[in-house]
């Protein structure tokens, strides 16, 4: 049975049913429950945003407040991976990485390969990210393309309700460690969501509208502003197809390429700088697989290479924007 | 013993500890209209560590603030109208608005920036004490942070380094109590974080952070011996924050009536008003004469904040090295 819930209690849902379903989950984070040794409410904050929220009441002894120790707690969450728990560990901002990178690429990634295939480590590590709330530049990156590089992890981004609760299941249940980036502004999008649980499988993107004249492949927030732009350009006598790959890392390939095949002009949206990026990343393998097909240099939309500025007119520059979607289509369709 | 504060030292000492909580109440009351973008952790009640121990540095000292930095600021003399308007995102802001509250820096006031990562100071600030060190000059640095922070790595490795390399530092643990809802009885497995010290080959220790004089003469004595080659020292500020954790923060987690005792109980300014008016130092009417000066200064910063113009388009791609 489906009903509308919002991005956010989607993702309480997945976690809520997955400590239920399976008792070696469990949660760690700053502040998952919020109120650990306080003379006040004990579950006070529930993660910074409420994510978190009830958990701590639901599964007594398994939503783990942690101190600010990142590297510690996400170094601990993929030991205990090691030795049989699936620990979600939560970063809260995704920026904040930056402290505990070694755990996540030099160890977690690395095991099962360097290992020889003996080691599994089913970790997830949960994190905001994105501009847009005047957060500045220390709390507003993206960065899931850094994870995209490092062969070992899978890097989860997505961009609805639906996709939210089940991509989070099949990452808990995945053998593999998982970075589940969350971002800020869709956590109040409302969706139709199936009470039960499911998964949404990894690695296979979802067409979100079709169309024939330009492929748009955009990643979380920017789906959203892809419909927006596409929505105008209809208008226009344009039909975009658009694609959101949901998982970065695996990619899925076959679609972009299957869709770039057909309409032979392609813009890639993504909010992140732009070297070095899913962006880069996706024109370029399209530029050596689908070469023949390309009736228009490829076009990315893009946040400058500069870090996130603060000033709100300065910010709204920053994020790429529907009319700069929009702008770009044209030019790929007004090409040859 | 550090020396007597003069009659200027005492005005100066209440002139900033008042700008502080002035700045930060008018930040409160702006920021529940809306208007101020972004996330703001506001200094309130912690006012007489950053005084107390800033007031005993110049601006070739460096410090390292923390997300809660206005305090910080001020201090250590960032103008009170620039950072206004940088809190407001506007282009006449310290950093032009592109930093905003959680990144206020001005290095030519030995301000090393506030801080959006917990803990990333400590090792920051071991450098600008290195290069002094390593020119030969006598100046030190600073590097504030709070009970969270100081168990995050980068504080224990700092510290270390800061002892092997005998290097002129000074760590100013200010515990409040909390980080965000989590409390120091929680997240601290020793019961002064000063207790650490030990660990790191330095001295610790503990001062009561609402008592301005306390704190002005524990960090004289270390700022002091830190000047002489004699190394760092851990000092453990222990204060409360009048407000919450950030600017929207319901604090479910605190005791009911907590932070409404605290400010009848322990209030650094009106402690310190009361010693100095009681031993004649200082007479009621210099210290209203202060606040009168102080609220018209801080009523003009967010005229001129409100009205300054927001950066222009061009600023996004200044100050990087390409233009793509
Ligand atoms: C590396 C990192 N982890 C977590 C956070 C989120 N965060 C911001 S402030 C804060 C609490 C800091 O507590 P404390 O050090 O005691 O300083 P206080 O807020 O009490 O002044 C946390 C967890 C962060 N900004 N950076
Ligand atoms: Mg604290």
């Amino acid at each position: 049975m489906a009903r509308k819930i919002t991005y956010q209690q989607a993702i309480n849902e997945a976690l809520d049913q997955e400590m239920s379903r399976d008792p070696s989950v469990i949660i760690m984070g700053e502040d998952v429950a919020g109120g650990e040794g306080s003379p006040g409410e004990n579950d006070a904050w529930g993660g910074v945003l409420g994510v978190t929220k009830g958990l701590y009441a639901k599964h007594p002894g398994r939503v783990l407040d942690t101190p600010i120790s990142e590297s510690g707690y996400v170094g601990a969450a993929v030991g205990a991976a090691c030795n049989g728990l699936r620990p979600v560990a939560e970063l809260m901002f995704i920026d904040f990485m930056g402290v505990c990178f070694d755990q996540i690429f030099n160890q977690a990634a690395k095991f099962k390969y360097m290992f020889g295939g003996k080691a599994k480590t089913p970790v997830v590590i949960r994190a905001m990210y994105g501009a847009g709330f005047r957060a500045a530049a220390q709390h507003s990156q993206c960065l899931y393309n850094v994870f995209t590089h490092i062969p070992g992890l899978k890097v989860v981004i997505p961009s609805n309700p639906y996709d939210a609760k089940g991509l989070l299941i099949q990452s808990i249940r995945d053998n593999d460690p998982v970075i589940f980036l969350e971002h800020k502004a869709l956590y109040t999008m409302e969706g139709d969501v199936p009470a039960e649980s499911y998964i949404v499988p990894f690695g296979e993107a979802a067409v979100v509208q079709e169309g024939d004249d330009v492929t748009i492949v955009a990643m979380g927030r920017m789906v959203h502003y892809a419909k927006e732009a596409a929505g105008n350009l209809r208008k226009k006598g344009i039909q975009c197809e658009i694609i959101d790959p949901r998982t970065t890392s695996p990619l899925d390939t076959d679609t972009i390429l299957e869709s770039v095949e057909r309409t032979g002009r392609l813009v890639v949206v993504d909010e992140s700088n732009p070297r070095c990026s899913m962006a880069s990343d996706i024109s370029s393998f399209v530029a050596q697989e689908a070469f023949g097909a390309l009736k228009a240099p490829i076009q990315m939309v893009t946040a400058p290479h500069v870090p996130v500025p603060f000033a709100a007119s300065l910010e709204d520059l920053y994020i790429p924007s529907p009319a700069r979607i929009e702008e770009a289509v044209m030019k790929v369709k007004e090409y040859r | 013993m550090t020396s007597p504060l003069n009659r200027e030292a005492l005005l100066q000492a209440y002139r900033t500890m008042r700008t502080i909580r002035d700045f930060e109440e008018r930040v409160h009351v702006d920021f529940a209209t809306g208007e101020i973008p972004g996330f703001v952790h506001l200094y309130a009640g912690e006012e007489a560590s950053a005084t107390g121990i800033c007031m005993h540095l110049n601006r070739n000292d460096y410090i390292a603030s923390t997300h809660r930095g206005h305090g910080h600021c001020i201090a250590k003399g960032v103008d009170p109208v620039g950072m206004m308007a940088e809190i407001w995102g506007k282009a006449t802001g310290t950093c032009k608005g592109k930093g905003g509250s959680m990144h206020i820096a001005d290095l030519e006031v030995g301000m090393l920036g506030a801080n959006g990562i917990v803990g990333g100071g400590g090792p920051l600030i071991c450098g600008t004490a290195l290069a002094s060190k390593i020119r030969g000059e006598n100046n030190v640095g600073v590097c504030f942070f709070g009970d969270g922070a100081s168990n995050q790595g980068t504080i224990f490795e700092a510290m270390n380094l800061a002892s092997v390399w005998k290097l002129p530092v000074i760590f100013v643990a200010e515990n409040n109590g909390y980080a965000e809802a989590t409390s120091s009885t929680f997240s601290v497995a020793v019961e002064n974080i000063a207790d650490r010290a030990s660990a790191f080959g330095m001295p610790g220790v503990i001062v009561d952070g609402f008592d301005f004089f306390a704190v002005y003469e524990a960090a004289g004595e270390a700022i002091k011996r830190a000047r002489e080659g004699g190394g760092p020292t851990l000092l453990e500020v222990k204060l409360s924050r009048y407000y919450g954790h950030f600017e929207g923060d319901q604090q479910t987690y605190r005791a009911p009536g907590e932070v409404q005792k605290l400010r009848e109980t322990k209030d650094c300014l009106m402690q310190f008003a009361k010693r100095v008016t009681s031993r004649g130092e200082l007479t009621m009417a210099d210290i209203e004469a202060i606040d009168r000066e102080v609220k018209t200064m801080i009523d003009d910063s967010v005229v001129k904040a409100k009205s300054d113009p927001l950066p222009p388009p061009e600023a996004l791609m200044a100050d990087v090295y390409i233009s793509y």
